[in-house]
């Protein structure tokens, strides 16, 4: 079956398929508008408009995170402010800004 | 009064919690979790239209007890949530929530840290949707999302099915279960499995649904790689008359059972001991879950049990507890405890050897496969550390000159397959190339976490 | 029974890379190990290569050192990631800045090129520098290593010159045996040769105290941590003089940061474990001379054990006792940059019956009477490090 016969299509790699009720959220990730659900993980946001949480420091091959439950530590981004975090343990909140590239950061 | 500490809102941490506020004491619980349920029974975001009755089926009713449990004993207990425990030493936890370091004295501490995946390394196991099989339903009960459209389960573990089942509800295309242990296991297992028939023939149900539905269900598979690029694009896998086959998908949820979290209970002084049939290093523990002076282990942080357990050994290291406070023990329900404690482990054991941990897979590694995500570290990289002249033949030393087990993760992910790795090059038994050894912080901690030296009363 | 013309007891860095240059020298040895080689100190200190600020009577030997670490690739065929990365000396207050200018007359005099920095230098050549700092000195010659590379790959060159390296045997016997020694371990290996060299860190005492003599030598942990990858940005190593942190960062992005005072370690239970207080002051600490880092995640901490003397230098020479004895322990947690220096050292001992280098000051004949404590004691170690046999 494909995609479209399932009735979902989705531009990333997660599909919701529970409705998330709640104030919508507005965020940028790497300078794009993404919108978002109060609710939402920042992991669970990124997936479901893309297919990388960020490229690897040696390589630089796309990862994805892993165990999706803040042990594997694969996930971490940078928010605009300079901090750090574990994408799929945090919540987003509005207005954040996410950069997956450091250098794009301009905090390190 | 003294004071009690439970590390983990899970099963064991809550049920733990419930029996000394019966006992009238108020206990803090520090829970990494933003809400209580730990993993497996996990809530879902506020704000979601998710059916657990539906996705937790027959679990669903003690889903619903332990949540009410908790709420019912919310008001009794100091609870600190998105707290994360990065320190044991001299009887106080060091912990950080909100970007703040703080110390948490303790008087006796009960850890109930719970489980994650583990997982052997795959050629193609680091790419975007790829995900453990427990962190695919996580996302699912948290966030209700899929890892993907069209998903195989691959590994060896009875939560395949479950999974697989719940993904199905969920409106997934299941492209195939794969499970890397042979059907002859399982009925050499059957002995232990049933210690617990009610929990056999629930995997058995869940089986059955699988193939009503129309899900290929392949047992006896050896798993090949992932491919793609830069995605899944299908897995390659072997099957058990052994002719190559190539499933399409476009993600994979991946797990070889679960794996305690041992890394606080370490640093609390706990003992380890090689465990041939998990082939894990476990906690040392008396049947109530003593591991030190004042250091109680319960739920699947001391030993895969599952739910069951993880709450009748919650229990069992609280009146352990008391009892050494003093305090007066139900002897019947200690009894009844430990029986249901003992019954459920021994089907768990029954379970490792039904879903073995792919010992050959680790052997038949290309070289050229990452065994440490976070360092990016091939298999064929140890295998020449250890081949070179003195060379390294114990885990820790290997990781010193190759770096694996060094990166965010502390070598949760690929300890136990370093084990097996290090235990092959060399050719000796894997419970004589040791484990790797926990340090503080046992998770990422960012600089600018002021101590606070506060001493939470 | 196995003869040798030299028996290295410890397989850290002081023991391989003497095998090496007895090795080189023409000499047969045996390094025996109780462990595995560079396990100890030898294999997690900091790998800083730092020629500032080192004790005055110590360059000539620093000197020769860092010309053996400068052709680290060419003599063993392994580079262990040595890089000539320059040590910035760092000052937050006048008294400190007088210390680095101290040091660096010291430095000068022993031939070393030593920049003064001044606080509007520090801001243009390395901008992420906290405001506090008022000056520093910069040397472009001192260098980092990777330690953990270090003596497994000194011990594999020194191997292929011919010496046999014996691991996992722990000496408890060495005895005076005619002209020369006898030598026996817990595994049941007996060698006798004609000389001994005692390098076995932490642990020497015994093997001194068995040829009646002494050292107040005590154990001790230097406490270290390291962040995640993140860019790569820091060039030189960073310390500040005050002793509240050192710093570097790797190419690969991590950042390994360190502190005193040191932390108490245990070389009974081969143990030293890293108080997460010392793991938020070192991060305080770090934040402070290098805010921008402050985001950045600390994933790892460890440590090792360490044999300090109280006037903070090492023992390094003939025994006063036993002709045909050689000590070198007791590096205080400077061993690593002086390491191959010593092994030459030894080597020259050995062969030669003299050296060019030198090493009085380390003789262990200076504890017969009172040694001036070094006031690093004071501010450097946890609880009063009690100078006496480690329990």
């Amino acid at each position: 079956m494909s995609d479209e016969a399932l009735g979902r299509v989705s531009k990333g790699q997660f599909v919701r398929v529970a409705t998330r009720r709640g104030a919508s959220l507005r965020l940028t990730v790497d300078g794009d508008p993404v919108e978002a659900v109060e609710g939402d993980s920042l992991l669970a946001v990124l997936m479901l408009n893309g297919r990388a949480v960020r490229h690897l420091e040696f390589g630089g091959e796309p990862r994805a995170g892993f165990c999706l439950m803040g042990a594997c530590q694969d996930c971490w981004v940078w928010l605009g402010d300079g901090e750090r975090v574990r994408a799929c343990t945090t919540l987003v909140a509005d207005g954040i800004t996410v950069w997956t590239d450091p250098r794009r950061s301009g905090h390190v | 009064m003294s004071k009690v500490v439970i590390v983990g809102g899970g099963p064991a941490g809550i049920r733990a919690a419930s029996v000394l506020v019966e006992a009238g004491l108020r206990p803090v619980l520090v829970d990494e979790g933003r809400r209580a349920g730990g993993q497996g029974y996990r809530a879902p975001a506020p704000n979601l239209d998710l059916d657990m009755k539906s996705l937790m089926g027959t679990e669903a009713d003690k889903y619903s007890r332990l949540h009410a449990l908790f709420a019912s004993m919310r008001e009794r207990i100091d609870y600190h949530h998105g707290t994360l425990v990065w320190g044991v030493h001299e009887r106080a936890l060091h912990t950080l929530a909100d970007g703040v370091a703080r110390t948490i004295p303790y008087d006796a501490l009960i850890l109930a840290t719970g489980a994650t995946d583990r997982i052997m390394p795959l050629p193609g196991w680091t790419l975007p949707g790829v995900f453990t099989l427990g962190g695919a339903q996580v996302i699912l009960k948290d966030q209700g999302c899929l890892i993907g459209n069209r998903v195989v389960f691959l590994g060896s573990s009875p939560l395949l099915f479950l999974a697989a089942l719940q993904y199905r509800k969920s409106g997934a295309s299941v492209a195939a279960v794969v499970d890397t242990t042979p059907l002859s296991a399982k009925l050499v297992a059957m002995r232990d499995l049933m210690a617990s028939p009610r929990t056999l023939a629930r995997g058995v149900m869940y089986r059955t649904a699988l193939r009503r539905a129309g899900v290929p269900l392949i047992d006896g598979a050896t798993a090949l790689g992932v491919h793609g690029k830069e995605r899944v694009e299908g897995v390659r896998i072997k099957d058990g008359r052994g002719h190559e086959r190539f499933i399409h998908c476009d993600a994979v949820a991946y797990g070889h059972g679960l794996k305690p979290e041992t890394q606080l209970a370490e640093l609390a002084g706990a003992h380890f001991r090689f465990d041939p049939v998990f082939r894990l290093w476990l906690p040392e523990t008396d049947t109530d879950g003593r591991a030190g002076p004042d250091l109680y282990l319960a739920g699947d942080g001391a030993t895969i049990g599952g739910a069951d357990a993880a709450e009748a050994s919650g229990a069992l290291a609280a009146h352990a507890l008391l009892a050494d406070m003093g305090r007066p023990s139900p002897e019947p329900e200690l009894a009844r405890l430990r029986r249901q404690v003992g019954r459920l482990r021994r089907f768990q054991r029954g379970l490792a050897r039904a879903f073995a941990w792919p010992v050959s897979q680790a052997a038949a590694l290309p070289d050229e496969t990452i065994a440490c995500r976070c360092e990016a570290v091939t298999v064929g990289e140890i295998r020449a550390a250890i081949q070179t002249p003195l060379g390294p033949r114990e885990v820790n030393r290997v990781k010193a000159l190759t770096r694996c087990g060094m990166g965010r993760c502390q070598g949760r992910f690929c300890g136990p397959a370093l084990q097996e790795i290090v235990s092959g090059a060399c050719g000796e038994p894997v419970a004589d190339v040791g484990r790797l050894r926990s340090q503080a912080p046992v998770k990422p901690i960012p600089l600018h976490a002021v101590s606070e030296l506060e001493q939470t009363r | 029974m196995k003869t040798a013309q030299v028996v290295i007891v410890g397989g850290g860095l002081i023991g391989t890379w003497s095998a090496f240059f007895l090795a080189k020298r023409g000499f047969q040895a045996i390094l025996i190990e109780k462990g595995v080689v560079g396990a100890q100190s030898s294999g997690v200190n900091f790998g800083n290569l730092r020629l500032q600020g080192r004790y005055p009577g110590q360059y000539p030997l620093s000197l020769r050192s860092q010309a053996i670490w400068e052709e680290i690739g060419s003599l063993i065929g392994d580079s262990c990631e040595f890089e000539k990365t320059g040590h910035l000396y760092v000052a937050t207050n006048e008294a400190e800045q007088e210390k680095l200018e101290q040091h660096a007359r010291v430095a000068e005099g022993h031939g070393l090129v030593i920049e003064r920095i001044d606080r509007t230098g520090l801001r243009r050549r390395w901008p992420w520098l906290g405001e506090e700092l008022q000056a520093a000195t910069y040397s472009a010659r001192d260098a980092t290593a990777n330690p953990r590379l270090v003596s497994p790959a000194v011990a594999r060159a020194a191997q292929r010159l011919g010496v046999e390296i014996v691991e996992h045997a722990c000496v408890h016997r060495v005895r005076k045996n005619g002209d020369g020694f006898t030598i026996e371990t817990d595994t049941g290996l007996t060698v006798n040769c004609a000389a001994v060299v005692n390098a076995a860190g932490a642990w020497a005492l015994s093997i001194a105290e068995a040829f009646g003599e002494t050292a107040p030598m005590f154990a001790a942990g230097p406490p270290q941590f390291v962040t995640e990858p993140i860019p790569y940005r820091v060039v030189p190593s960073v310390q500040a003089v005050s002793g509240s942190v050192i710093f570097r960062q790797i190419p690969r992005g991590n950042v390994i940061f360190a502190g005193y005072p040191r932390t108490v370690a245990d070389p009974v239970l081969n143990r030293a474990p890293v108080p997460p207080q010392k793991t938020l002051n070192g991060m305080r600490n770090l934040v402070r001379i290098a805010p921008f880092l402050k985001s950045a995640q600390v994933i790892r901490v460890w440590s090792g054990i360490e044999g300090y003397l109280p006037d903070m230098l090492p023992v390094i020479g003939e025994s006063e006792t036993t002709p045909g004895l050689f000590h070198a322990f007791g590096f205080c947690g400077h061993g690593f940059q002086v390491g191959p220096g010593v092994g030459a050292v030894l080597a020259d001992l050995i062969v030669d019956g003299r050296t060019d280098t030198s090493i009085a000051p380390f003789s262990i004949k200076r504890f017969e009477n009172d040694v001036q404590v070094s006031e690093k004691l004071a501010h450097e170690f946890d609880a009063p490090a009690s100078p006496g046999r480690p329990e």
